[in-house]
């Protein structure tokens, strides 16, 4: 009998700590998938954030490192600087990258470390029980925003991948989701050529992935497809935003 | 061959002798001579310079060195150091290996820029948050600059733990001449603990977060006895004209440099000086202080802050003599006659009756 879906080699049988319909566990896969396609597990050295996937090296057997919140861009420049030929992705999430760890992220890229970015947005912090995000929409209820997030005050959703491709040092920005099983597909392509984006030492990649969280935005996990395909993606388009080929 | 160079120059050039090849910094004063020299040096022996866009990214830099397996400084000054303090935590929780400079200027807030030693507090009762440790270094000259540097990437590996040099403003920019004598390390093997990339092994992982409850206090159990072997090994301090002493000066750094200036002023009074001066702040040298302090008449801690070290001074006495204290801040120095007149301030009259002016009558 031949198997056609297993469970990476990379990818610890390990039961899993996120939340029913939560979009981590299927990123980590994708992550130990190409891991294990390029067989590079001696070679990768990851970042784990703090927030929801602080426990990323629960799941992904491979070299780890935490980082204080939003300084996984700090902590990966200083690893790719020991070992310039391994591949060193960070895994971060929308509070860590956008909010408290925005001057290391616009930094690391107008560096141009070369370094793989795995960004997830679900527009809320989901650890804490689900205050507002960056990336939080606008209207969008959370516990810090209980009327929806108000601009005059709150301010507006922040454009990650738009904001990093204006710098000269960022080489490939993509926003994917993992809203179907096609836009799952892209989001590992996307990843790939993340990880081919530092092979070739082209520069800084970041891969934007809109991912759902059906406990803190208060639906099912059919809904929570639903809302990123049709309303999500009207503030965060779809698409490559930057390329180097 | 003796150099001439400042106290930051030192200390950068010794991280070299080292073996330190990750260098990431930010600009302030009055540490900027080591990040410059640095940017220069780095390149020439294949290292890594970063002007970091902030202080808490160049100490988070030093910690993805750290894991990855080299040798990794940073250095700064008290404003900065402040906002080291969340990364310097974390080093400590993730027992990683580095070296931090505080050369420390004046504060609360933005300060001055001139020398204090005010960040005591902050460098050996932990700065950041949590039960953890440094290992402090105070050098007093700009050769033992360069040798506590060179030392404490030796004691950092050992310890797994973070060391910090703490100089001040003084210390950092004065010029005096230096050698470097000991071996000039390159290509260091990379540790059996770092990230390398699981080749042939188990994975690696390396954080401070134990959510399991209980795991937290066995680690930190872990850390406390770590800790009570680098009290009991590596204390350091020197000891001047101890044994004949009615009253023992306690001082570091650019205050202990004034003491021995009090030293040689007072030679001939009647009453006779002593010094201790930690070189280790942490671990202090308690034992050594409290079994001086069962015969001296008292002890006078001397600091560029408004006390201190005096605290550590006092819990190593215990009230077996009186402990006194003479301190300026906001960039204030003691002048060797200001702690003359305190310590005739400060034994008893039949002691300093014969004493000849004119230290009686300065204020």
């Amino acid at each position: 009998m031949q198997a056609i879906y297993e469970k990476p080699e990379t990818f610890i049988d390990t039961p899993t700590h996120f939340c029913p319909g939560c979009g981590h566990g299927i990123v980590l896969r994708l992550i130990a998938e190409i891991i294990d396609a390029w067989g590079i597990r001696s070679k990768t050295i990851g970042l784990a954030p703090v927030g929801c996937a602080v426990l990323a090296y629960n799941y992904l057997d491979i070299d780890m490192c935490e980082a204080a919140h939003g300084r996984p861009p700090a902590v990966a420049t200083g690893i790719k600087r020991v070992h310039p030929d391994h591949f060193v992705f960070a895994y971060q999430g929308d509070g860590d990258l956008a909010a408290i760890g925005m001057a290391e992220i616009i930094h690391a890229a107008n560096r141009g470390e070369h370094i793989t970015f795995i960004f997830v947005n679900n527009a809320i912090y989901g650890m804490t029980n689900g205050q507002m995000a960056p990336t939080t929409l606008i209207g969008q209820k959370s516990a810090t925003t209980p009327k929806g997030r108000n601009p005059s005050n709150d301010g507006y959703p922040i454009r990650i991948c738009e904001l990093l491709s204006v710098l000269e040092g960022s080489s490939y920005i993509e926003r994917v989701s993992l809203s179907s099983p096609e836009n799952i597909r892209k989001t590992k392509k996307a990843i790939e050529k993340g990880f081919k984006t530092q092979k070739e030492k082209r520069g800084f990649s970041l891969i934007e992935i809109l991912s759902p969280c059906p406990v803190y935005w208060r639906m099912s996990a059919n809904e929570s497809m639903k809302h990123i395909e049709e309303t999500m993606t009207g503030t965060f388009p779809l698409g490559i935003v930057k390329d180097w080929e | 061959m003796k150099q001439l160079l400042t106290g930051n120059e030192a200390a950068a050039e010794a991280a070299v002798y080292a073996g330190c090849r990750y260098y990431y910094g930010y600009p302030i004063t009055p540490q900027n001579e080591l990040i410059n020299y640095m940017s220069v040096r780095m390149p020439q022996v294949n290292g890594t310079f970063i002007q970091a866009e902030s202080e808490i990214a160049a100490i988070n830099m030093v910690h993805g060195s750290a894991a990855a397996g080299g040798r990794a400084m940073t250095s700064s000054s008290s404003p900065g150091i402040s906002l080291k303090q969340e990364g310097i935590s974390y080093l400590a929780g993730s027992e990683l290996p580095c070296v931090i400079v505080n050369i420390q200027r004046g504060g609360p807030g933005l300060g001055d820029i001139s020398a204090s030693q005010a960040d005591y507090f902050q460098s050996v009762k932990g700065g950041g948050h949590g039960d953890y440790r440094l290992i402090v270094l105070a050098p007093s000259s700009v050769q033992e600059m360069a040798d506590l540097v060179y030392d404490a990437f030796d004691l950092a590996d050992r310890y797994c733990n973070p060391v910090l040099i703490l100089g001040d403003a003084q210390i950092g920019q004065l010029m005096e001449p230096v050698e470097f004598k000991k071996e000039f390390r390159e290509n260091l093997p990379l540790k059996d603990w770092a990230l390398t990339g699981a080749d042939n092994r188990s994975r690696r992982i390396i954080k401070s977060f134990y959510p399991v409850k209980g795991e937290l206090e066995v680690f930190n159990a872990k850390l406390q006895k770590k800790y009570k072997e680098i009290e009991k090994n590596e204390v350091r301090y020197e000891a001047v004209n101890i044994d004949e002493a009615d009253v023992v000066l306690v001082a570091y750094g650019t205050s202990a440099r004034i003491c021995k200036e009090v030293m040689r002023k007072s030679a001939g009074l009647e009453f006779r000086i002593g010094l201790i001066r930690p070189i280790t702040l942490w671990p202090f040298p308690s034992e050594y202080i409290r079994k001086i302090s069962e015969r001296v008449k008292c002890i006078l801690t001397v600091e560029m802050s408004a006390g201190q070290m005096v605290e550590d001074v006092r819990l190593a006495v215990e009230g077996r003599c009186p402990v006194h204290f003479y301190g300026r801040t906001g960039g204030g120095v003691p002048t060797s006659l200001e702690i003359i007149n305190k310590i005739m301030e400060i034994l008893p009259k039949n002691m300093t009756a014969k004493t000849p002016l004119p230290f009686a009558g300065v204020k």
